[in-house]
């Protein structure tokens, strides 16, 4: 339908990808881990954020975003943003970039679906771009070229109609149609259900510009106002705030399209599937004992071994392992992170066997293991 | 006032596209179709009255001859016309009519679409039909497309384009299909909130144009006279037609409406919108004093769902439906 939504998309859904990305090298940053792999320092972090960004805001990157053009396929748009993502230093495994992706579209859906009013798509778009801009403001090159795009697109979206807003609206709705991959941010914060959906709220300030239900006005032949009711609207509306600045700096006042996951603990990045997904190294991890937390120390945690795993052992040992466990029923972003896990597999398996053990092949430890307990 | 009833399972879920509900009472089969728009396919139900029988028909938008040519679907209602019934699809690639059932496409139009693509979005939308033989479709770039229907076959003509609105229609509607007469006939509605109101025949006549506040009116509806209009600040608005007199506004929704609707034999007015709520009132007219009352009479809200589209199931609004982005299903509610 709407043949302007690309730049939309690219900006929202590469700018939760910058704070996804920003936010899980940070927490790799700050692992106690004494392996030199998997530890991110805010240099090349930095670096990250600065590659990815330039390469979004190219002249030529967003000349082709400016044409009109049909909103892309999730198979295209996956391409592109995994190219994106890969112009830094940084890999990211498929398995990674498609839990990325789910991530990216189920934040950027929940924007699109909860944004005020149609126009306020521009607002929440220009969240993205104040904070990417900010996580590159050492690099004042490509600032620019951030406050360049900024410009184009307040020159191209300004003047259209809410009409043609709400119709973008819709052809971005479409795309996400659904889907309702649950966000442990958002089930923690009540704003997404168990079911997948959004919270709607029938209370709280109406959008900019809309009135606040319940009035009825009659009017007679002359517009003079003869009669006005009240009727029951079912919720509770208050006026609305102030509007947003649609200029290239300024008090955005809505929220939507903020960095969400900077307040919140390093977990939070995480999607919600009710089976454990990471398979196998967690499997053989419980049977052998509680799974280590990154940043515990390995010689605290007292190892207990599983021999005769039943359903109630196994149960007694996940309610052990804290709240706090991220392995049960959430899937982490795993940048370079399978080998974070081999690693401490590696620690479990030479606690057990009394040795350390530098290089760590998953097959031949898991097969020992097993031999060891069949011994028993 | 209302009370829920079971809902109609459908096959996908509902697009957030304006008044995404077509309705379609077949008295002499004692079933209702429905038709909900989900991206480029049309989900059809046929269910029957005494809530047995469900069956579901899906069509896609394409051109007819070219197997893998899909565009998104915009809008499908159902056209009644004193001698027969079709439905109208319209997409961004043109406009397809079918018999009631969806069982055949007796025509298809082709929109003009550029070459290389422009900035403006080329679609249909906005469906309605007129007295006897008419069925009118609006175009993004504000013409009308008049359709003359004969009583049986294919042979449909385009009769004439009207060129008045500058922004894309949105919704048409009209009233005094064949019956009696009326002074105004069709009213149709644009992205900028304008109507404008017309008198069927070889050529239609303007009669009147009601100015919009730059705001998008997304539903509209005619009766007795009367222009219903929803807007997307949420607020209904009653006009006169041939005058363009404001009889009433109300402050109704929180969010953009996105559906109203009319019972004719009763008086009552439908509304919904992406606040989740579904607002039933009923519209009393006074020839005599030239007023319209509007009197609030029942909420319906279908939580954490932005409503997409609202019908009443019969004349009398004993029993009305509704849909709603990302739902598969059709919610159903009686009178108590």
């Amino acid at each position: 339908m709407s043949l302007k939504t690309l730049p939309l998309v690219f900006i929202n859904l590469g700018g939760e990808m910058l704070y996804i990305l920003d936010q899980r090298l940070q927490a790799h940053n700050t692992s106690d881990d004494n392996s030199e792999k998997g530890v991110w320092s805010d240099k090349d972090r930095k670096r990250v954020m600065n590659d990815i960004t330039a390469t979004m805001f190219s002249k030529d990157f967003v000349d082709e975003l400016l044409k009109p053009q049909q909103l892309y396929s999730h198979r295209t748009l996956k391409t592109v943003l995994t190219r994106l993502a890969h112009a830094s230093i940084m890999r990211l495994n498929p398995a990674s970039m498609d839990k990325l992706y789910e991530l990216m579209l189920m934040a950027f859906k929940y924007q699109v679906f909860l944004c005020p009013r149609p126009k306020d798509l521009l607002l929440i778009t220009y969240n993205h771009i104040d904070t990417i801009r900010e996580l590159v403001k050492d690099t004042p090159v490509v600032v620019n070229q951030v406050d360049e795009m900024h410009r184009k697109m307040i020159e191209v979206y300004s003047s259209l109609s809410e009409g043609e807003f709400q119709l973008l609206r819709q052809t971005l709705l479409i795309f996400f149609q659904d889907m309702h991959v649950r966000l442990s941010l958002f089930l923690k914060n009540k704003v997404q259900n168990p079911n997948g959906r959004f919270a709607l709220s029938t209370s709280g300030p109406v959008p900019h510009g809309i009135y606040v239900p319940g009035l009825i006005r009659v009017f007679d032949s002359k517009g003079r106002e003869v009669r006005r009711s009240q009727f029951p609207t079912g919720g509770t509306y208050s006026s609305s705030v102030k509007e947003g600045c649609f200029e290239l700096r300024g008090d955005r006042v809505i929220t939507l399209g903020v960095n969400m996951y900077t307040v919140h603990h390093p977990e939070e990045t995480q999607t919600c599937k009710a089976p454990p997904v990471k398979e196998e190294l967690n499997l053989l991890a419980r049977l052998m004992g509680s799974m280590k937390d990154e940043n515990k120390s390995k010689t605290e945690t007292g190892f207990w071994i599983n021999l005769f795993t039943t359903d109630e052992e196994e149960d007694q040992a996940s309610d052990s392992r804290g709240a706090d466990d991220s392995m049960f029923g959430l899937i982490s972003i795993q940048a370079m992170q399978d080998e974070q896990a081999a690693t401490e597999l590696a620690q479990i398996a030479g606690q057990f066997a009394e040795q350390k053990q530098p290089e760590f092949t998953s097959c031949t430890k898991g097969d020992d293991l097993l031999a060891m307990m069949d011994d028993l | 006032m209302y009370h829920k009833e079971k809902s109609i399972q459908i096959k996908n879920s509902a697009s957030s596209l304006y008044n995404n509900l077509g309705v379609l009472r077949i008295g002499p089969r004692r079933l209702t179709y429905f038709t909900v728009v989900h991206a480029n396919v049309v989900n059809m139900v046929s269910a029957s009255w005494d809530g047995l029988n469900y069956s579901h028909r899906q069509l896609q938008s394409k051109e007819p001859n070219v197997a893998t040519s899909t565009s998104l679907i915009i809008q499908a209602a159902f056209c009644v016309l004193p001698s027969r019934e079709l439905l109208v699809v319209t997409s961004q690639k043109g406009i397809q009519m079918y018999e009631s059932d969806g069982s055949i496409m007796v025509y298809w139009h082709a929109l003009d679409t550029p070459e290389t693509p422009t900035a403006q979005a080329v679609f249909a939308r906005g469906i309605s039909a007129v007295w006897d033989n008419y069925i009118c479709v609006g175009v993004s770039s504000g013409s009308i497309l008049v359709f003359d229907v004969p009583s049986k076959g294919s042979n449909i003509t385009l009769s004439e384009v009207l060129e008045e609105h500058k922004e894309a229609i949105t919704d048409m509607a009209s009233e005094c299909s064949g019956s009696q007469e009326c002074i105004a006939d069709l009213v149709s509605a644009d992205d900028g909130g304008n109507l404008c109101i017309w008198k069927s025949g070889e050529e239609f006549q303007l009669l009147n144009k009601i100015h919009g506040f730059d705001m998008s009116c997304s539903s509209v509806k005619l009766w007795k006279g009367t222009v219903v209009a929803g807007y997307g600040t949420g607020q209904i608005r009653l006009y006169e037609a041939v005058t363009g007199i404001l009889h009433a506004e109300v402050n109704a929704h929180a969010r953009w409406i996105y559906s109203l609707d009319i019972a004719p034999f009763s008086g009552l007015l439908l509304s919904a919108a992406e606040d989740s709520l579904v607002r039933v009132w009923h519209l009393n007219m006074t020839p005599e004093t030239n007023s319209v009352e509007v009197a609030h009479l029942h909420n319906e809200c279908v939580t954490d769902t932005q409503i997409c589209g609202a019908k009443f199931c019969d004349a009398d609004g004993y029993a009305f439906a509704v849909t709603g982005y990302d739902l598969s299903e059709i919610i159903r509610y009686t009178q108590t």
